[in-house]
């Protein structure tokens, strides 16, 4: 992690305010960012620990425990709940309990006029999603419980 | 000679499968021999029609969709590379009515141009702006857009030339452009279409802000949720070559923060910190971004300057009515048969984006209430759908044209669960600094709880709640949180019965 970490902040050396990119990197690099990564960045940034654990706990994007194999979100805001999403989310949560791919709601994935809209594992997006086509892309994924 | 066959690239687009429609044309044109040239443009806005596949014709751009990798054989077949005749087939997309009857000028290039190609940009009349405002002293730059009368496309409304002369006049050795790239209201995406679509008429912007009030330095913050627009920004800088000078413009990427689209929480985790509210004053125009003097305006206020340079102010003045001047591009969402993007000048009604361009719900049932403006905005009955599309007017019946998001909701709706859900999001995104929003928020739910389950005689207080965040709040998070609540309660009384 020590050399991730420190690849991560040479990167960002003569960035100013740079600890939201530091965070996405380690995250990207990590899949989360880990606890023991506080104190490295706090030092590397001359901040506290506070201040650190603060921006992460702040921001929903950030995750403090290792991610599940794939996260599906599925956009719960207004223009997808006319279409919808809110069956598609209860389905989705329902069919997901047990196994390794989790359901998580996401406030908007600018797919407005073609709800209910979900992203899969932040790269992947369908939209007109209905609980027997969220179950195929589920299904797709591999899913183990 | 090879053909130039477009299929959208727009995250819009990918999600209704045209990735699977470009790989399978690239397949079919290979085995076929058939010579083409693939171009992933920005989407048109008509995403009932989506992926829509064009191919550059002598007769224009002949438009195919919906397609699906399955009809692509069937495509071939039919000729499709010359404008062949196919259940598909839509005609000249200029003259799809939907396209046709707008007036496209901030959008006029999305869907049209190879938005990784500043060659491309450059063809279809893009940075004439940037080439002029670097003839001009920075006064007379913000002096065109004062002129203008261009107001800030974010959902405040504030003329934008006077937040340009208040930087320009502040004295400092450091200062910034900051683009609010963090549309997080649901039913708009206009932002996102424009920077996957037509990116360097925003960075042009930026680059002309800079010019006008000395700023060498600029910001995109965008969404997390917006991977698309992040590579789209990305490889446009990338490319821009010595196109902007010494401008230099870096994307921030936000972390899932909805109240980081306010400017201040967006200027506090661009800074590195926690996205909270700061008081005003001071002004981001005097004391912003890393405490310097600083523009930040929404993508399409930005996007909207170079052609209006070029043209001249009277060109986009001319536009509009009242004290709404130019066009804003509205986004039709939600239970909507023909949504989209529509491109029009200030004045047109509600009912006529609702019902000419959208054809009413997509279930086929009544439209019984209508969102404009983000999960802040009022929600609208059918008696005010004759609403005219302006600033102002949308003011005076209690509502706000934000953003310029609409989103429709059939007759199956429960209004005091949306009411609900209003309260519920602000507490899920309220920054936590002031404590009518982060306190009341969680009442307001508790309260619009209690009334659902029969308390009516609650209502007063729900009423008076609301008076109080509307009041007492920080920003517009927890002081337009009211808006949906009360006006769900005003026009829909019975659904709190």
């Amino acid at each position: 992690m020590i050399t991730t970490l420190n690849a991560i902040f040479g990167k960002h050396q003569h960035q100013a305010g740079s600890l939201l990119p530091i965070l996405h990197d380690i995250q990207h690099e990590l899949g989360y960012v880990p606890d023991e990564a506080v104190p490295l960045i706090a030092k590397e940034l001359n901040l506290s620990r506070a201040e650190v654990h603060g921006v992460i706990t702040y921001y929903h994007h950030f995750r403090q425990t290792p991610p599940p194999r794939h996260v599906v979100h599925v956009c719960c805001a207004e223009a997808c709940q006319a279409n919808g999403s809110e069956a598609l989310a209860e389905h989705a949560a329902a069919r997901l309990q047990h196994g390794d791919i989790s359901m998580e709601p996401v406030y908007c994935l600018g797919l407005c006029s073609i709800g209910p809209a979900i992203q899969i594992d932040e790269t992947t997006l369908h939209a007109r999603v209905t609980p027997e086509k969220f179950d195929s892309l589920v299904a797709a994924l591999g899913e183990r419980s | 000679m090879s053909t130039t066959v477009y299929v959208p690239g727009d995250a819009a687009a990918l999600a209704l499968g045209a990735d699977d429609v470009a790989a399978a044309i690239t397949i079919a044109a290979a085995k076929r021999g058939t010579k083409i040239r693939l171009v992933r443009n920005g989407s048109r806005g008509l995403f009932w029609l989506e992926p829509l596949v064009e191919v550059a014709t002598p007769q224009g751009r002949i438009a195919y969709g919906p397609v699906t990798a399955d009809d692509v054989p069937g495509l071939f077949a039919a000729g499709f590379t010359s404008g062949g005749k196919h259940p598909l087939r839509l005609g000249n997309i200029e003259a799809v009515p939907y396209l046709a009857r707008q007036q496209r000028v901030t959008m006029r290039r999305v869907g049209v141009i190879d938005p990784h190609s500043l060659d491309d940009y450059l063809a279809h009349g893009g940075g004439k702006g940037l080439a002029l405002a670097r003839t001009l002293t920075p006064a007379a730059i913000v002096q065109q857009v004062t002129d203008s009368g261009l107001r800030g496309r974010g959902g405040a409304a504030f003329p934008t030339g006077i937040k340009w002369k208040t930087v320009l006049d502040t004295k400092s050795a450091q200062k910034y452009i900051v683009c609010n790239a963090d549309e997080g209201d649901s039913g708009t995406f206009s932002d996102r279409m424009l920077m996957e679509g037509d990116p360097y008429c925003l960075i042009e912007g930026m680059a002309i802000a800079g010019l006008a009030v000395g700023a060498n330095k600029g910001y995109i913050y965008t969404r997390s949720e917006y991977p698309h627009a992040i590579a789209a920004l990305n490889a446009a800088l990338d490319a821009a070559g010595d196109w902007l000078g010494d401008f230099q413009i870096e994307v921030r990427k936000g972390a899932g923060a909805y109240v980081c689209g306010e400017e201040t929480a967006l200027l506090e985790s661009i800074e590195g910190k926690r996205g909270i509210v700061r008081s005003k004053p001071p002004l981001p125009a005097i004391s912003g971004l890393f405490g310097q003097p600083t523009v930040i305006n929404n993508v399409i206020t930005f996007a909207s300057v170079p052609d209006m340079l070029a043209q001249g102010a009277a060109s986009y003045r001319d536009l509009g009515v009242g004290r709404s001047r130019g066009t804003l591009p509205f986004q039709l969402a939600g239970n909507i048969k023909y949504g989209g993007l529509i491109e029009v000048p200030f004045g047109c009604t509600l009912r006529e984006l609702l019902y000419d361009y959208g054809g009413g719900s997509r279930s086929g049932r009544p439209l019984r209430a209508v969102q404009v403006g983000g999960p802040l905005g009022a929600y609208l009955p059918e008696s005010q759908f004759d609403t005219v599309l302006d600033y102002e007017a949308f003011a005076a019946i209690g509502a706000v044209l934000g953003h310029g998001g609409i989103v429709a909701f059939d007759d199956t709706v429960d209004m005091a669960r949306q009411a609900r859900y209003a309260m519920k999001f602000c507490t899920l995104e309220s920054c936590g600094k002031c404590t009518p929003c982060r306190i009341g928020s969680t009442r307001g739910v508790e309260v619009i709880d209690r009334i659902r389950a029969g308390a009516v005689e609650q209502i007063p207080l729900l009423r008076d709640l609301c008076d109080t965040m509307t009041a007492g709040s920080l920003c517009a998070m927890g002081g337009m949180t009211p808006y949906p609540v009360l006006s769900a309660l005003n026009h829909f009384p019975e659904d709190f019965q």
